[in-house]
């Protein structure tokens, strides 16, 4: 394992065994997280990005799910492999974990101040009253006002945006190394996601925390990310730092995600090129690429095999026949909504 | 300022309507509050706003899904308030609406080609043959196929749910449509779609849309004029590009700061404004201006006087003490 990261994801397989057959949620997903990095996993619902942040937690049920092959190494551990006692040890304290729905993924029977204390008296061994000191302070870091009462309500006294700071300061509490956030804004109006994705990223360099966010918002990642992963289908199609995903995306699909977004700082005579169709079924997903049936540049050879992964940059990685060298040449197309335009 | 009069066609008009609903224990909520505004025929005026700040409740107002508290709405010059029988069955025919969410607004017990023959049904339009055949058209229209009308909706993904939706809204030939936030629960990539489909209907039929979404982005692109609402008034509006160029309300402004724009460079360079707090409850609305708890711009005036609605340019209205003269001296004189 590379030093300077904190997560290795390697050739993840996740199945889900359903009435149906297998669902094969996640096929084969590689990316590292480096120290105090974000990442954000951006891709459409039923890509697959959830259930590889809930990998990494080790939160997927098993049954029905499955892990059916490849490791995600944490400190030189295998997360895929550890024992249930471990994992416990890591849950909470090394990784943390931020949810979509501040409403439900609060406990509503305890007070904010036992959620956030918790977490301190199992991992930190705080005592109550110091763990109770700790408590009001990361109320104070994340904003909430009067932190002093604050601590006592219990979660339906709390609004939407309160909520969600609540939750971050429960994630946060034991300082983990790395913070999973699962659509942390998506629940949230955009004057309270503007107050969110700002606390992230004020608390990211003050903790030094490495974020792995996953969104479907490309207007978040292009505020919060520092490296991208496009999923689509299960697979990581396109990686690369947040310029060069906004500004020279490789794959078709990446595009297809651009071109789709209207732009609220153009002109709206822009047109929206959609992507047609929709995503394949995951219980038999095709044998090539699992965009080519939407692809306008599909080859012959993308419905029968899956491109390898090749290096564009250092930093770039594409999963697409395009970028083979016998592949005809195919422009960006300049019209994109999104960022390539320029 | 000189009022410039729009050559085109009024089709719908709100004045001065409220909607307050009560919720137990003698309390009222005030979820539309004194909101007036036109709608022209063949455009689509959008409405946004956070949650709760009644851009929902004032759709379902305008159709008739609620009895406006106080005000009136005029549909093609008439008042809706006291329509009855014939007549409402005809305005209903005129007016349709598109819901939220594509997996709760079609029943599941009824084939899709019932479900979109509903209103032929109830309004006698086609039967037997023609009914099939008007079905199958408009599968068609929304770009799904004949054989789709046989099957229930849990067979089709989110995206053709809302096309289901927008063929049933279409059957009845209505002139006015009211899209609440209809594209919100789908993908990126299919929300274009549907929002294209609109677009490509409304050229065609020439419809006219009144669109809520909390979206501000897709909001800019579909629409031709903007409103902007915040806790139960209508704090602006606008044509869509002076809107958004332009904003004057202090409100306006944040909303539109706060949207990521999906450019890393357009974002460094940005500067946002992040407003303070929640929404207040729409129980207890501050006095004065409901926005002055989070405005950065509030002044003394603000807590003591509603701002009126004024045109401040031409077709440009808002409701802010910042641009009333009158306002501004008497601010002067509490000093």
């Amino acid at each position: 394992m590379d030093r300077n990261n904190v997560l290795e994801v390697k050739d993840l397989h996740v199945s889900f065994h359903t009435y149906n057959g297998e669902v094969q949620a996640v096929r084969g997903v590689s990316f590292e997280e480096k120290k105090g990095e974000t990442v954000a996993v951006v891709g459409e619902s039923g890509c697959g990005k959830s259930v590889t942040s809930q990998s990494i937690m080790r939160l997927i049920p098993q049954p029905p799910g499955v892990f059916k092959h490849g490791e995600i190494l944490f400190e030189g551990n295998d997360l895929t492999k550890l024992p249930e006692k471990q994992m416990e040890g890591i849950r909470g304290k090394d990784i943390a974990m931020i949810f979509q729905d501040p409403m439900t993924s609060l406990n509503p029977t305890m007070t904010i101040g036992k959620q956030i204390m918790e977490g301190l008296v199992k991992h930190r061994k705080l005592g109550r009253a110091e763990a109770k000191e700790k408590a009001l302070e990361m109320l104070r870091l994340v904003g909430i006002p009067s932190p002093g009462s604050r601590i006592d309500q219990y979660p339906h006294q709390f609004s939407g945006g309160m909520r969600q700071r609540a939750m971050i300061a429960i994630a946060l509490a034991c300082a983990p190394k790395l913070l999973i956030a699962d659509e942390p804004t998506t629940a949230l109006d955009v004057t309270i996601q503007a107050q969110i994705l700002d606390l992230m990223n004020d608390l990211k360099e003050k903790m030094d925390t490495s974020i792995i966010l996953i969104t479907h918002d490309l207007g978040v990642v292009a505020e919060t990310a520092d490296r991208v992963v496009v999923m689509y289908a299960g697979k990581v199609v396109e990686t690369g730092t947040v310029e060069e995903i906004f500004n020279r995306p490789r794959h078709p699909y990446t595009w297809g995600l651009m071109g789709s977004m209207p732009r609220m700082d153009l002109s709206r005579d822009t047109e929206l090129t959609p992507i047609l169709g929709a995503p394949p079924n995951l219980l038999s997903p095709p044998k090539g690429c699992p965009f080519a049936s939407r692809c306008p540049h599909a080859m012959k050879v993308c419905k029968e095999q899956m491109p390898e992964t090749t290096d564009a940059s250092g930093t770039q990685r594409v999963a697409c026949w395009l970028e083979h060298p016998m592949a005809p040449s195919v422009e960006i197309p300049h019209d994109l909504v999104g960022g390539a335009s320029k | 300022m000189s009022k410039v009069e729009p050559k085109v066609e009024k089709i719908l008009e709100v004045e001065q309507v409220k909607k307050h609903f009560h919720v137990g224990r003698g309390q009222l909520v005030q979820a539309v509050d004194n909101v007036s505004f036109e709608v022209y025929k063949g455009e689509t005026l959008g409405l946004v706003g956070e949650s709760g700040c009644g851009k929902s409740t004032i759709g379902r107002t305008i159709i008739r899904l609620y009895d406006a508290t106080d005000g009136d709405i005029r549909f093609k010059g008439k008042t809706t308030k006291d329509l009855k029988g014939k007549n409402l069955k005809q305005f209903n025919r005129e007016m349709q609406m598109i819901f939220q969410d594509p997996y709760a607004s079609l029943n599941p017990r009824m084939t899709v080609g019932d479900i979109i023959a509903e209103g032929l049904d109830i309004h006698e339009l086609a039967k037997g043959k023609a009914r099939q055949e008007k079905v199958v058209e408009l599968l068609k229209t929304v770009g799904l196929n004949e054989e789709h009308a046989d099957r229930f909706p849990h067979e089709f993904s989110g995206g053709q749910r809302q096309r289901i939706g927008i063929a049933r809204a279409l059957a009845v030939d209505p002139e006015f449509i009211i899209a609440d936030e209809p594209i919100s629960a789908l993908d990126v990539s299919i929300q274009a779609q549907v929002v294209n489909l609109m677009k490509k209907l409304q050229r065609e039929k020439g419809l006219t849309y009144l669109f809520i979404a909390h979206d501000l982005s897709m909001v800019k692109y579909i629409s031709d004029r903007v409103g902007v609402m915040y806790l139960g008034n209508m704090v602006e509006l606008a044509d869509s590009q002076e809107l958004y160029d332009n904003p004057l309300h202090p409100y306006t402004e944040a909303l539109l700061s706060a949207v990521p724009i999906p450019d890393p460079d357009t974002e460094k360079r940005r500067e946002r404004i992040i407003l303070k707090g929640d929404v207040p409850s729409p129980i207890d609305p501050p006095s004065g201006c409901r926005f002055r708890t989070r405005c950065p711009k509030a002044m003394d005036i603000c807590a003591k006087e509603v701002p009126t609605w004024q045109e401040v340019r031409p077709l440009h209205w808002v409701s802010c003490h910042l641009y009333q003269e009158e306002s501004l001296k008497k601010e002067e004189g509490m000093k």
